[in-house]
């Protein structure tokens, strides 16, 4: 038996942020503790607001060696960006 | 000298004295994140010291900074718990002594931030977020070490034992307390001792730990009759720079 705490990755929403970003990985027995070693690992700074704390074992993963199939057929799809339209002026900033 | 100069002194010193002891982990914690996490809880009981000291400075209104206080005197004037100056031991009897030292500060501060004295509230209510956090982290460790493998609950076991004739000595009162509480300044240390008990006991009950039936406590840390010979070792360390070259500054 492996005697090494598993994995988790963190997420931590920042004070003026919207959303979780992922800030980096640790080691931790159990969900409360990954949580506790977060805030002592990651906000030192004053960085977050809430933390998010997920094993990396959950964590589905796409497959590098499926690269090819997964993201070369949208290469060739330029119609997919929204360039094509003429903007009025008076519009303004979009 | 005046009382609450004693008092300010008895909470700076728990604080510089824990907060010493903790950062003597600082690279050699058993991993990575408790590392990070013990530096971080003896920072803020440094953070704490500067308040308690300051303002013992200011009370006591004779030119000496808190840096004085926690450099230029020896060992017989301070006044903290003989809890605190024990050595580290294991990370479990660090980890114990913590919790036993979280959950009597938790209680005092709780009590302080009624302070009569603003300045004496203020810096309890800075610290209560603080000592919460700490309080919330030891019975974390102690609930996990205690109820864990067979070795870890015989460490936290045998911690325990070892620490818990140091717990009773935040519970006495002297001339000093009394004076204070009749003030409303600071509890009387005897009023603590039931709601640090279940505090006490509900963690150690999930943490399968045995409370020694003795009450023995030592005595002589608060008052500054008696240290334990650790104490004086602990400073000749934490002082050795402001003793070699007296004033020197970075």
């Amino acid at each position: 038996m492996s005697k090494q705490w598993p994995l988790w990755e963190i997420f931590i929403r920042g004070q003026h942020g919207l959303n979780h970003r992922h800030v980096g990985s640790l080691h931790a027995p159990d969900a409360d503790t990954a949580i506790k070693h977060a805030r002592d690992v990651y906000t030192r700074r004053n960085e977050g607001v809430s933390i998010w704390a997920v094993e990396a074992q959950h964590i589905a993963a796409s497959s590098p060696s499926e690269k090819g199939p997964l993201y070369e057929p949208s290469e060739s799809k330029v119609y997919r960006h929204p360039t094509f339209f003429d903007i009025p002026d008076d519009v303004g900033a979009m | 000298m005046s009382a609450l100069f004693e008092f300010c002194l008895r909470m700076g010193d728990n604080t510089l004295v824990l907060g010493h002891r903790v950062s003597e982990w600082c690279g050699h914690a058993p991993v990575l994140e408790e590392d990070i996490a013990l530096a971080n809880t003896a920072l803020d009981l440094i953070g704490q010291t500067q308040m308690w000291l300051g303002l013992a400075a200011d009370v006591e209104g004779q030119g000496r900074s808190a840096d004085d206080l926690a450099f230029l005197r020896d060992a017989w004037d301070f006044r903290n718990l003989l809890l605190v100056e024990q050595p580290n031991g294991d990370f479990g009897v660090t980890m114990m002594r913590q919790f036993l030292f979280d959950a009597w500060h938790l209680g005092q501060l709780e009590t302080l931030i009624d302070s009569a004295d603003d300045r004496v509230s203020a810096i309890a209510q800075k610290a209560i977020k603080e000592v919460t956090y700490h309080f919330d982290r030891s019975s974390g460790l102690v609930i996990g070490l205690g109820d864990g493998s067979d070795e870890s609950h015989a460490r936290m076991q045998t911690a325990l034992d070892l620490l818990w004739p140091f717990a009773g000595e935040g519970f006495e009162a002297d001339a000093t307390d009394l004076e204070l509480a009749g003030a409303g300044i600071a509890p009387n240390p005897a009023g603590l001792r039931a709601a640090f008990d279940a505090r006490v006991e509900q963690v150690l009950q999930r943490a399968t730990l045995s409370l020694p039936e003795s009450r023995f406590a030592h005595r002589g840390g608060r008052t500054g009759a008696r240290h334990s010979e650790h104490l004086g070792h602990m400073l000749a360390t934490m002082q050795v720079l402001q003793r070699s070259y007296p004033g020197a500054t970075w």
